[in-house]
Parts: structure tokens; sequence; C-alpha cells
């Protein structure tokens, strides 16, 4: 009899509370989710349709890029870097270019510096376009993915004309470029910077004051300056969050203090504001494209490189007829030319955010370390906090939006 | 923006510090500074809450292996004050057996560049809430980016440098 009534008060007990009994899911999102675009497993606990929290595994892509880099001479890690951001090679390559030549104290001719600038802008365009309209897809607008997509093959023709490659570039060599540009790169990129201006308005139109799109973006993923900061946020991701942090002003590189460009600012950091800011950057990116040509054209024509013939291969035509150039040839492709002993930090502003190259070397042909500072690496690791407490459909359009790539996340 | 020299930052971690910071020098325009690995977190810490300095942003965390030296192991850290817009070296040095504080309470963005850190190193960050390995598989056994192991079986005969007149 007690005992009953002990049962039954701590029956009522519980009932007044009001627990009733809760049980999660475990969701399996990834590795291969069509919704994730990229290899990203991510293990969510839910409860119903909202994330309770979520454990991610990452590393399916390591391809060892570091430890490689440390047995290969300097002008063949450029093809490494191809692979780290692959959605803006060229920026990775022209990064790891501008590293080597700060080792090596090589000055750039301003010609070269703007040249590396159109390039360095088309891939961001080329970076953010995916970015932008993959969060079109994500939220239900395919359309609109399939129309821009088109632009993006329009500039991978204008690396095409640079360098032969379309995807992993391997774009330009330490001290330059490998050539000069044909005519035909300089026209197809006027053609460029005067024809999409149209198509990108007519896609922002489509989502930046949509409704739908508003609805499944405001809000959603949110995270503070304060917060971002700590998590190593840079890039878009940070200014978006209303950090006006861009390593392009911060430190300059190849001349980008010659440019006149605003720097677009979000406010509370959550999915639109990146949207937003993506799409303000797209239109600087068109303006700083601008001045570089106009600039070009007031430099020296057809400076395509540095005065440095121990590390700049000299051309063909000189290698079958002149023992100089043939011996400085033979050493730059054997990797003979030691580099100075030194420790070298450059950062450029990626497609994502800060890509560092932090490169020690012992005198030899080849780096003695080699660290690449991915930003989406730093970042990515925020994720579990931004997603937690809001529902599945949510979580996938965060992750869009945040510009994580799978080969520079995992190296 | 006010303007902080290197030898400003310098000075003041010296001043503070004094004999722990082991040595420094500059290179392309950044101060590099080697300091007790012992005191990494009480250095940090310093650069992130004096007024003058503001470290507060951690741009990256790697390793570092010198197998010859008598502490073979180093933590290189990378700050960056947006305050006064200077960028900052701070490597530790260990022994195989030693450890190193980790920074997680000062950065959240500490917890994945550690792992990664103690992935391909095996250097082990006391205090470290997950210290697990992240890129590689957990099946692993060694810290492949230690310098005794090569990059490629050893046992080809024809990738041998001398061949191709190195």
């Amino acid at each position: 009899m007690q005992q009953d009534t002990q049962l039954t008060e701590g029956i009522d007990k519980d009932l007044i509370v009001g627990e009733p009994e809760v049980e999660y899911t475990t969701l399996n999102l990834g590795p291969t989710h069509p919704a994730t675009h990229g290899i990203f497993q991510n293990i969510l606990k839910m409860d119903g349709e909202k994330i309770i929290s979520s454990e991610q595994t990452v590393g399916y892509i390591h391809r060892a890029f570091e430890k490689i880099a440390e047995h290969r001479p300097f002008y063949q890690i450029t093809t490494l870097t191809d692979r780290l951001n692959y959605c803006s090679s060229p920026i990775n390559n022209m990064g790891w270019h501008m590293t080597v030549e700060k080792l090596l104290n090589i000055e750039i001719p301003k010609r070269v510096q703007y040249m590396r600038v159109v390039i360095m802008e088309l891939a961001r365009i080329a970076d953010h376009i995916i970015c932008n309209s993959v969060l079109g897809v994500d939220t239900g607008a395919l359309t609109g993915f399939l129309y821009v997509f088109q632009e993006r093959e329009k500039i991978y023709d204008i690396f095409e004309q640079i360098c032969g490659a379309r995807l992993t570039t391997n774009i330009g060599r330490v001290g330059g470029f490998e050539r000069e540009w044909p005519e035909k790169a300089f026209q197809l990129t006027e053609k460029f910077i005067k024809e999409f201006p149209k198509v990108w308005k007519e896609f922002e139109g489509l989502l930046a004051r949509n409704r739908i799109f508003m609805d499944r973006t405001i809000g959603v993923g949110a995270i503070s300056a304060e917060r971002a900061l700590s998590y190593g946020f840079t890039g878009p991701n940070l200014r978006a969050a209303g950090v006006d942090y861009d390593v392009r002003v911060m430190t300059s590189y190849s001349s980008y203090e010659d440019f006149t460009f605003d720097i677009p600012v979000g406010e509370n950091g959550d999915t639109y504001d990146r949207f937003m800011v993506l799409n303000g950057e797209i239109w600087e990116s068109l303006k700083i494209i601008r001045q570089a040509l106009d600039k070009i054209k007031q430099e020296p024509q057809g400076v395509y490189r540095a005065d440095a013939p121990n590390v700049v291969l000299p051309p063909k035509e000189e290698v079958y007829n002149n023992m100089e150039a043939l011996i400085y040839h033979f050493k730059i492709v054997m990797g003979e030319v030691d580099a100075p002993v030194g420790e070298v930090y450059h950062a450029v502003e990626g497609g994502n955010g800060e890509l560092g190259f932090y490169l020690v070397s012992d005198g030899g042909r080849t780096p003695y370390r080699l660290h690449f500072r991915r930003p989406c690496f730093i970042y990515y690791q925020a994720y579990p906090e931004m997603i937690s407490g809001s529902l599945l459909s949510d979580a996938v359009v965060t992750l869009s939006s945040l510009n994580v790539i799978a080969g520079e996340l995992d190296a | 923006m006010a303007i902080l020299e290197n030898n400003t930052v310098l000075e003041k971690l010296k001043e503070k510090f004094g004999a722990y910071i082991i040595s420094s020098e500059e290179q392309y325009g950044m101060l590099s500074v080697t300091a007790d690995s012992a005191f990494n977190i009480d250095i940090l810490k310093f650069l992130w809450e004096d007024k003058d300095l503001e470290f507060r942003f951690l741009t990256d965390i790697c390793g570092i292996h010198y197998p010859n030296s008598p502490q073979p192991f180093g933590v290189i850290y990378h700050l960056h004050s947006f305050k006064y817009n200077v960028r900052l070296r701070l490597k530790c040095f260990i022994t195989e057996e030693q450890s190193i504080s980790t920074a997680t309470m000062i950065y959240a963005s500490a917890n994945w560049m550690e792992r990664e850190t103690y992935d391909f190193f095996g250097i082990i960050f006391s205090g470290h809430p997950n210290l697990k390995r992240i890129l590689n598989m957990d099946e692993l056994t060694v810290f492949p980016m230690r310098k005794q192991y090569p990059l490629e079986d050893p046992n080809r005969v024809d990738k041998k440098d001398y061949y191709f007149g190195r």
C-alpha cells in the first residue's frame, strides 16, 4: 500500500513537470549526400526535424599535400595548390607564386601584377557564382543555377586562353606568366565584363528580394562577430558577420592598393547576409577587373614576367640556340636552383577566406615544411554550433552558404 | 590606425617574460619569437589582453619537425592584431616526451588546428577537449609528417634523386 502511493506520487510528479518520453534519431548526413555538394559527413542527433547536436567527420579526400610538397621543387607545387579550393584554383596558384617570390625576393613588373589581379578577380567571380547559385538550388531554385553556370564557363574560356586548362589551372609561373596572353584572352575578358552584369543582375533579381528565399535564409545559420572571430572566420563569412577584414586591403599584395573598391559587409552573419556579401563582392570584382584592364594598357606592352633568369624559364627558341638559356633551362627544370634559407608567411584573399602559405626553406630545392592555412578547414568547425537547434533543411542551406570546399578542407 | 612596430612587440614581450623569450628574428617583415613551451598560454593570453598589442586573431597553428634538434617538435602560432594590423609568429619547441598546453580556451579555432597538428606530428596538447585524429584514418599508427617517414616506398629503385642529377 505504502509502496503504491510512492509509485503514484512519482508518476504524478513526472507528469506535472511535463517530460514526455523523448526519442532522438541519429541521422547520417553524408559523406556523399547530394545536398552537401562535396564529401562531408555530419552525424546529426535529431529530435524530429530539429537538430540537437552534430558530429563532423572530415578527411575523406585527404591527399597529403603538405607531405608531397616537401619532396617537390617549388614550381611543381603549383599543381598541388590547384586542388585545394578547386572552385578558385587561380587564386591558390597566384598565392603560391607570390609566396615563393617573396622568399626569393623577386620584383614583379606592374603589368604582371595587374594581369594577376584580373585572373584572381575572375576566379573570385567564378567561385561566388557557384556558391550563390548552389544556395539557390538548395532553397529550391534550380533555374538560376543553370543560367549563371554558363557565365562560369565563359570565365573558364578565358583561363583556357591563358594557360590551356579550365578547372585545375596551374596558371602562371613563379615570376610571372609562362607566355604573353593571347589577344583573344583580353577580348574575352572585355566581352565578359560587358555581358556578365546583365546576367548577374537578373539572377540577383530572382533571389535577393524573393520572399521564399528570404524566409529560407534570413536568421538561418547566424553567427555573431565575436564568435566568428574566435572561430577564425575570414573572408566573406566573417564580413557577413560585420567585421570588415579583407586581406586585399589589410596586407595588400599584387598591387591591390592601386585599385578603388568597396568591401561589402553584412550585419547578422546569417545565410542571407553571406549571400548578399558574396553578391556584392562580384560587383566589386567587376570594378577591379575594369580598372586592371585599363591599367594594363598603360604599362609597357609585352611584359609578362620578371627579369629573374635563375627562376623564370627562358623562351623555348632561346633554349635551342643559346648556351646560357639552355643551362638555365636545365637547372630550373632539374630543380638545381637553391632557395635562400628563410621562413615566409604569405596570405591572399581566397574565394572563401584568408588562404595562407607558411613556407620554411632550409636552402634546398624543396620546402623544408609547407603549411597551407586553409580558410574553410578552420571555420568549418563552427558548423555544429551554427546549426544546433535549427531544422535539417536549414542546416543544408547553412552548409552551402559557408562555401566549404571539400578539397580545401581535407588538403 | 595607430602604428605598432615589431620592436615594440618584442620589447613588451621581453619585459614581461624575460628569459622565457628564447630568441627572436624578423624575416620578410614579420616578427618571429621563439619562447619556452611551458609559457605558451601565458604569452598568448598576454598578447590577447595587452591594450597596446591585442593579438586576438589566431591565423594558424602548425607543427614542424627537426629530427636532429634536442627539442625536435615545434608548434608555430601565427597571430594577427586587427587593431594595429600586425602579424606575429610564435614558436614553441618540445621534446618527444613533452606535451604543450592547448590554446582552445583562448581561441575556439585552435581546436581543429591542434587536432591536425597532433594527427600529423603526434604533438600532445594537454587539456584539449577532443584530441584525436582528424584528417587521417583513426587506425593509423604513425604520425606521417615526421621526417623519418618517406613519401614513397623506400624500396623503389627508379626514383632515387641521384638519377636526376640532384
